[in-house]
């Protein structure tokens, strides 16, 4: 048994109480690495390891619960969270859907996310590779005036979680990036790219690729123009769709949706989506950088259709959202460390792939706009009305090919057009680290404003 | 309750310890912070909680090489391992023995005068409950409301082996109410926020009542809106709604960690006519109460009133300790970190365009056509080519020089240095907005501010061709 599952034990029988309890313990060691001009500009290593306690009082009208974290496991910490925990449930409004998980006998995935290599990698050989990684870079091609940053970082992480309604559940996984921002200039005009690779372990990353990656999205950016405002079709790149995959995840969330903050909502069986596009949420794909055997609950991840061949199928969900929407939690609870509680939402989102490789995409596509990074995000899409909007940099695509560089535009649609308007999945699936992997995607109709 | 978290002989035993393998400065830097929030979602109280998290941060520099490492265990102990952790990249050895006198405290006490610690949750539900009622009572439209509060208390100390030793207290409080209103056209949000480096003085019933209501409207406007515009037009900025502008489109560039490394288009610049002559831009921590004010920044330099740019020539740029000590001049108190866990860095603080003396009402009357901006929804920027966009989430056409139809929300883009040639009118209207600044994956609470201003030509990113 684990130590952490055992320390969690502990913690559990020695609060329990009239209440039900619930006690989230994580521990994690990370290494940062970051090289400028061929030294190490920051090396940073950590060991964290915190606790959230959640409490729920039941009575006839209903379950309270209050919630307590602390950033340290000592027993005096521990302790004042408790007390706080039991505080706060007071307070809450009595819901009669509010519950903790309770053991549903869906078993795990067997997942082997962690790579001692992370461990027994000796610390002059990440350093070596964050340096290596600038290196590259920075002699790659004599367009290439500065290396803003180039980092190596890994993490071992491991989580328990227990609770007096049977759950029981631990899992760790390790991860280890490298990621660099390159500065290209032709003398008038300077341009950024950025490059990363990710795996479970060091062995796995390719820096190589990483730098190139870097110096392509800097220097084909130069010379970049603005267009004029059109409408056409946009190609979105794997690591663009994948933002735009997670935004859309973010609605599929069961909260979202029982919560009426959702263009999804009420809206299942019917078509939303061009019938090119099936998504999943499946944590149990060992491929995705966010796979997980358990959920924030510490209930079985599962493989979740959200879309089928454009129509809506489900949605992700934890145990209060479930209850709410009068069914039972899919595994969907995902949970922002020690200081959040479990709420419903995507893990590991993935499209299935289509039939088309990017080149093939372009040519079909003809002309449009490619778009290689997407900016404001968080200020130009909003996933209750659909509104969309993001700053764009990317490439003209041209008689079937990309062709001169863009930049200060926007792209415009809503999400809910975007979806029917899907005309290209690609089969290059990337899988990179966050909520969802992505490809190259086509979308017609897109607004794009520029000059 | 005394603010030394670790007494002097133990800091100043720390750092020596830190500087044992060589290296020419260490610091100690250790946090206690306790946080509690509320939310309250369709007038249920979903979920108190508490959260406290204490620890140091170490640091040793040694040439241009920075280690860092943190602890949760403050013992003597623990803070000797965490030394000799961020101390391991002085790997050429023969430091020795180093005494490290630190110089008098400073200590800092908060503004604040109602303690978070003294308000009772039942208190703090009211205030929710409050909040709660005035939204929805403002229409039958509004189907969502949700509210909710937080306070932090961090109380810090740091010291370093030039002799600076200080601490602090601050206590934030922040509240914000989001709508949701449903209509024909689907649903519309609407936000806002109230946030103070303050007590719960800051959460009176008439500012809460006033953003519920606000927050409630801006919805229920929103569901008449149309497509935005696709294309470039004339931009009027409301008052307190477009200091995030500065803060993307020229704040970050100013920030002398991206100077250094020549990743700013505002690099070399010191000198030069960067902006219209109508632009005169400070960073300022010392704006009492504000979001982002601060007695001293968490190096232990007192927060300072920094022209950065003074009617359109760049004067300055915004500093930490570490790069400061590098070139020679003293810390602009601009060295902040989201917690012990993480290395300080260059950051924005209040930053916030000085009022002119064009009339709000004026400006827009002088605008044919464009768009008035009531409400930014925040920004990212890309300082090495200034490309930067901010989001508009509540916003109106103008036409023949009237506030006219209600806009869907988009992002608008621009260039930095072109756009802050574009200001040609600054009202006398000014007020500051609290916001949330995010870089290298830390956020520090910042105020944004200007008075109603506009630019003469920005790319809004609608869909209306």
């Amino acid at each position: 048994m684990s130590e952490l599952l055992e320390r969690a034990e502990k913690i559990l029988d020695a609060a329990k109480g009239s209440e039900a309890v619930e006690i989230y313990l994580s521990t994690g060691v990370d290494t940062e690495v970051r090289a400028y001009q061929g030294q190490i500009e920051n090396l940073s290593s950590a060991t964290s390891s915190g606790i959230g306690i959640r409490i729920l009082r039941e009575s006839a009208a209903g379950a309270q619960v209050g919630t307590a974290w602390a950033g340290s496991l000592d027993d005096e910490a521990i302790s004042d969270a408790l007390r706080e925990a039991r505080d706060n449930a007071h307070f809450a409004t009595e819901d009669e859907y509010v519950a903790f998980a309770r053991p549903d006998g869906v078993d795990p995935a067997t997942l082997n996310l962690t790579d001692a290599r992370v461990t027994s990698t000796p610390l002059d050989e990440k350093i070596a590779m964050a340096i290596e990684l600038e290196q590259l870079v920075r002699s790659g091609d004599s367009r290439i005036r500065q290396v803003d940053s180039a980092n190596y970082s890994d993490y071992v992480a491991e989580a328990a979680i227990v609770s007096t309604t049977g759950i029981r559940a631990t899992y760790a996984r390790s991860g280890a990036y490298v990621s660099v921002e390159a500065i290209a200039t032709d003398g008038a005009d300077d341009q950024t790219g950025w490059g990363l690779s990710v795996g479970r372990a060091p062995s796995e990353l390719d820096i190589n690729e990483a730098a190139r990656d870097a110096i392509t999205r800097a220097t084909r950016m130069l010379g970049a123009v603005k267009p004029p405002s059109m409408l056409c079709t946009a190609v979105f790149d794997p690591r663009t769709a994948a933002t735009l995959l997670a935004i859309i995840g973010s609605a599929l969330s069961g909260e979202a949706v029982v919560r009426g903050r959702s263009f999804f909502a009420n809206r299942i069986g019917e078509t939303v989506a061009s019938p090119l596009f099936t998504l999943l949420d499946d944590p149990t794909d060992a491929r995705h950088f966010a796979a997980s055997a358990y959920d924030g609950e510490g209930l079985a991840c599962r493989k979740n259709v959200l879309i089928e061949k454009g129509d809506l199928k489900g949605f992700v969900y934890d145990t209060v959202s479930a209850r709410r929407a009068g069914t039972s939690s899919n595994g969907g609870a995902l949970r922002g460390g020690i200081a959040g509680s479990p709420s419903a939402g995507c893990r590991a989102l993935q499209l299935v792939a289509g039939d088309v490789d990017q080149t093939e995409m372009l040519r079909r596509v003809g002309h449009g706009i490619f778009v290689e990074s997407v900016t404001g995000v968080h200020s130009g899409v909003n996933p209750i009305s659909g509104d969309f909007s993001v700053g764009v940099t990317g490439l003209m695509i041209r008689d079937g090919e990309l062709a001169e560089p863009v930049r200060e535009i926007t792209v415009a649609s809503t999400l809910q057009r975007m979806l029917l308007d899907v005309v290209y999945v690609g089969n290059n699936v990337e899988w990179l680290p966050g909520t969802a992997a992505g490809q190259s995607l086509a979308i017609d109709g897109v607004a794009v404003s520029g000059s | 309750m005394s603010s030394i978290l670790v007494e002097r002989d133990v800091l100043q035993a720390v750092l020596g310890a830190a500087l044992e393998r060589g290296g020419e400065f260490a610091e100690v830097f250790v946090e206690d912070r306790t946080t509690s929030s509320a939310v309250m979602d369709q007038g249920r109280v979903e979920e108190l909680s508490s959260g406290r998290d204490r620890g140091a941060g170490i640091r040793v520099v040694v040439g241009e090489t920075t280690g860092f490492a943190h602890t949760a265990d403050l013992s003597q102990r623990g803070l000797l391992a965490a030394a000799q952790a961020a101390a391991s990249v002085a790997r050429g050895g023969g430091g020795g023995v180093r005494e490290i006198a630190l110089g008098e405290h400073r200590d800092y006490p908060t503004q604040a005068t109602t303690l978070p610690g003294e308000v009772a949750k039942a208190k703090k539900i009211e205030i929710l409950r409050h909040a709660d009622d005035v939204a929805r009572s403002e229409s039958s439209s509004i189907t969502q409301v949700q509210v909710a509060l937080g306070d932090s208390t961090r109380r810090f100390v740091v010291a370093n082996s030039d002799g600076v030793f200080a601490s602090d207290n601050q206590v934030r409080t922040r509240f914000n109410v989001s709508c949701i209103a449903s209509g024909d056209t689907g649903m519309q949000t609407g936000y806002r926020p109230i946030a103070g480096t303050r007590g719960f003085e800051l959460l009176t019933p008439d500012a809460v009542a006033e953003a519920s209501r606000g927050a409630a409207r801006q919805a229920i406007i929103k569901l008449d809106a149309r497509p935005a515009p696709s294309g470039d037009l004339p931009v009027v900025l409301a008052g307190g709604s477009g200091g995030i502008l500065f803060h993307e489109a020229c704040g970050h560039g100013l920030e002398a960690d991206a100077i250094l490394k020549q990743a700013s288009v505002y690099a070399g610049k010191v000198g030069q006519q960067v902006a219209s002559p109508l632009v005169t831009l400070v960073d300022d921590g010392t704006v009492v109460g504000e979001w982002g004010y601060l007695s001293v920044d968490d190096e232990g330099r007192a927060s300072g009133r920094n022209v950065l740019i003074e009617n359109g020539m760049l004067t300055d740029y915004m500093w930490d300790y570490l790069r400061a000590r590098k070139e020679g001049r003293v810390s602009s108190g601009n060295g902040r970190r989201q917690s012990y866990q993480h290395l300080p860095m260059v950051r924005m603080t209040n930053t916030y365009l000085l009022e002119g003396d064009s009339d709000a009402d004026e400006i827009v009357a002088q605008t044919p056509r464009g768009v008035y901006v009531a409400q930014l929804g925040g920004g990212q920027v890309n300082t090495a080519t200034g490309d930067f966009v901010f989001g508009m989430t509540a916003a109106f056409l103008i036409e023949n020089g009237k506030i006219t139809a209600p806009l869907r929300d988009c992002n608008l883009i621009g260039n930095g240095p072109e756009i802050l040639q574009r200001v040609d009118a600054v009202g006398r209207d000014f007020s500051m907005t609290p916001g949330t600044c995010g870089k290298d994956g830390q956020s520090v609470p910042v105020g944004t501010g200007q008075a109603t201003m506009r630019l003469s030509s920005v790319t809004i990113g609608g869909t209306a061709l």
